[in-house]
């Protein structure tokens, strides 16, 4: 990123105002305004952008999972969810970012009391397949989620594919399959 | 109408679909019956656990992820030219609208401008894609409730434009055709293009849908069969984040291409001035079944009206962008003909170097046949990107199915199936 980034995204000024207590961090990359906060505060900054009238982001495009492990630039933490918001009425864009930490290995499907987020299901019910997926793919729980089950990949699957330390080939039967070549076929 | 309709409630997200889960079956009349994953009118693999009372749905759960393949986890280990041809197969009704999208997001990533005569073309085969889209569509759901006759005419006009996309590309079903900061190749032959695809745009089309139209959407048993099924406000649209002609179907007055303008849908695309395309985006309001396809059939109206103004001003010049910035494959006169070009089509052609990305992130979206189509791409600077997140569509206007359908009678499943033209390899990814 050779440009500084322009943070004069109205809404931030907005946001700031209305959250005082709050730590914000924000950046911008190509035009596009992403607002970083802490999870505890993140489900009431949600609200607030959905329903107050300067905001009014309406509708929720996407819920988007990273995993940062390894990630050339330091990130404030190893998962990250970034909420994709639209505002139909002031035709408005704003990605809002939050970073988790994990507190257990990765490799498994434990439950992990750190990788939790407030669902946003109450404010844009679209989220819920979406939230879905990032818990099926990442293993971010989401608290007070209608019906948080795996979406795309069975119940008993063992891994969160999209985790960075999850091999491409897949872990399992596929890991130890054995090479037959021609000298002991 | 027959039957009463189950009262809507807008924003309820704590509904009986997801209390299923725990309560089994609740009433003893009640039985469980699975629709798909094998079922023609899935067209592809999903699955509707369905709770019927007599004929009535009283629950439908539905199980996605038959066609998982992982093509999010294949995009961080493929650059930015290759995974194109993972992107062609996630909707494959219209192929070709994907990898425009797609390298539209990686060029907002890279900041690339492409040059008006690509930005005239992909424009021109954006549109068609939404005409092969919609086309499909609309005959898919008129042969599932019954009408074989109008799919096989509409059918018949994919063909040609498969010709077309085989003519630019040399792929009839997937072309694979863009690249990041132009094409794969420019056309074969400028003249031939523009006459298959006027015969396609003043003839082929408006003939098919003209059949269409006069053979089913006056029908009774298709009215029957469509008007008052599987109702979505205009609030529920919004809330439940559905794009494209279901929400406009809805009253929804939203549209990508105007709202986040791109291509030739932007004013001064050509850098000199050019105006925006002309087009107006059909809306209606009652929001069911048969709503979304009169949205369908206009649609193609106006991307036939788009094409027409696009086909004549195909601007000359390269298709590819050459600049200093070494993100594209240079032309080649330029590898064969200067050392610089050489090593810049090198740098980027070998597997163990490739693009100098920048470190970040960017989101790209266009106007698709079903909705927004966006890629979120996550670079770290290498040559492959380090995360891509596809919003995909019809994974998102599928949520609507169990809420729209629970109230409904059993065969009315295939005419909502139809109407949110959900395809199952974009839907699992």
């Amino acid at each position: 990123m050779a440009s500084k980034p322009n943070l004069d995204h109205p809404v931030f000024k907005i946001v700031k105002e209305a959250f005082p207590a709050v730590r914000f961090r924000a950046t911008e990359f190509r035009g596009q305004s992403t607002l970083i906060v802490e999870p505890g505060n993140l489900h009431k900054v949600l609200a607030f952008l959905r329903h107050d009238d300067r905001c009014d982001f309406n509708f929720l495009s996407d819920v988007i999972g990273i995993d940062y492990l390894d990630y050339p630039t330091p990130m404030p933490g190893r998962f990250s969810v970034i909420y994709n918001l639209v505002s139909y009425t002031r035709d408005d864009r704003l990605f809002m970012k939050v970073f988790l930490d994990p507190s257990l290995p990765t490799d498994g499907i434990d439950e992990d009391p750190a990788l939790y987020l407030d669902s946003v299901c109450d404010i844009w019910p679209g989220a819920e397949w979406t939230e879905r997926e990032v818990f099926d793919m990442f293993g971010i729980r989401f608290r007070n989620h209608p019906d948080l089950r795996r979406i795309l990949l069975w119940k008993d699957y063992p891994a969160h594919p999209l985790r960075k330390d999850y091999p491409l080939r897949g872990r399992g039967e596929r890991e130890t399959y054995r090479v037959i070549d021609r000298t002991d076929a | 109408m027959p039957y009463t309709l189950k009262p809507t409630k807008a924003f309820d997200v704590d509904n009986e679909s997801t209390e299923y889960l725990s309560t089994h079956v609740t009433a003893e009349d009640r039985w469980v019956m699975n629709f798909g994953p094998q079922h023609p009118a899935t067209h592809t693999t999903l699955r509707l656990v369905l709770e019927l009372d007599g004929e009535r749905i009283a629950r439908c759960t539905p199980h996605i992820g038959y066609l998982h393949s992982g093509f999010e986890k294949l995009g961080e280990h493929l650059d930015y030219n290759q995974y194109v041809t993972i992107v062609s197969r996630m909707n494959y009704l219209s192929p070709i609208a994907n990898d425009i999208c797609w390298h539209h997001a990686v060029e907002t990533l890279f900041d690339v401008e492409i040059t008006p005569r690509c930005k005239v073309l992909r424009t021109i085969m954006a549109e068609i894609a939404r005409c092969q889209d919609h086309l499909l569509c609309t005959g898919a759901a008129a042969l599932d409730l019954g009408a074989f006759t109008g799919f096989l005419y509409v059918f018949n006009v994919r063909e040609k434009i498969y010709d077309i996309c085989d003519f630019i590309s040399g792929q009839r079903f997937h072309p694979d055709w863009t690249r990041v900061g132009g094409a794969m190749m420019d056309l074969p032959d400028e003249a031939m293009f523009k006459k298959l695809v006027k015969a396609l745009v003043n003839e082929e089309i408006p003939r098919a849908v003209d059949d269409l139209e006069k053979l089913v959407m006056r029908n009774r048993i298709f009215l029957d069969r469509t008007v008052g099924i599987g109702e979505i406000t205009e609030e529920e649209a919004i809330a439940w984040s559905l794009s494209g002609p279901i929400a406009r179907a809805s009253g929804v007055r939203q549209d990508l291409r105007k709202t986040e303008p791109y291509l030739c849908y932007a004013d001064n695309w050509d850098g000199q001035g050019a105006e925006a395309v002309k087009f107006k985006t059909p809306i209606a309001t009652e929001g069911d079944v048969y709503a979304r396809f009169r949205v369908r059939l206009e649609e193609i109206k106006q991307s036939l009206e788009i094409i027409k103004q696009l086909i004549d001003e195909i601007p000359g010049g390269p298709i590819n962008v050459f600049s200093d910035s070494k993100m594209t494959i240079p032309p080649k006169s330029e590898v064969y003909g200067s050392i610089e070009g050489l090593i810049q089509h090198f740098e980027l052609v070998m597997t163990n170097r490739g693009w100098d990305a920048p470190v970040g992130e960017a989101y790209g979206a266009n106007e698709t046949a079903n909705g927004e189509l966006g890629y979120f791409i996550v670079a770290d600077g290498g040559p492959r990107p380090w995360r891509v997140k596809t919003r995909p569509p019809s994974f998102i206007n599928y949520q609507m199915m169990a809420k729209i359908t629970e109230g409904h009678m059993l065969a009315d499943i295939v005419a909502t199936l139809g109407s949110l033209n959900v395809v199952a390899a974009e839907l699992d990814r």
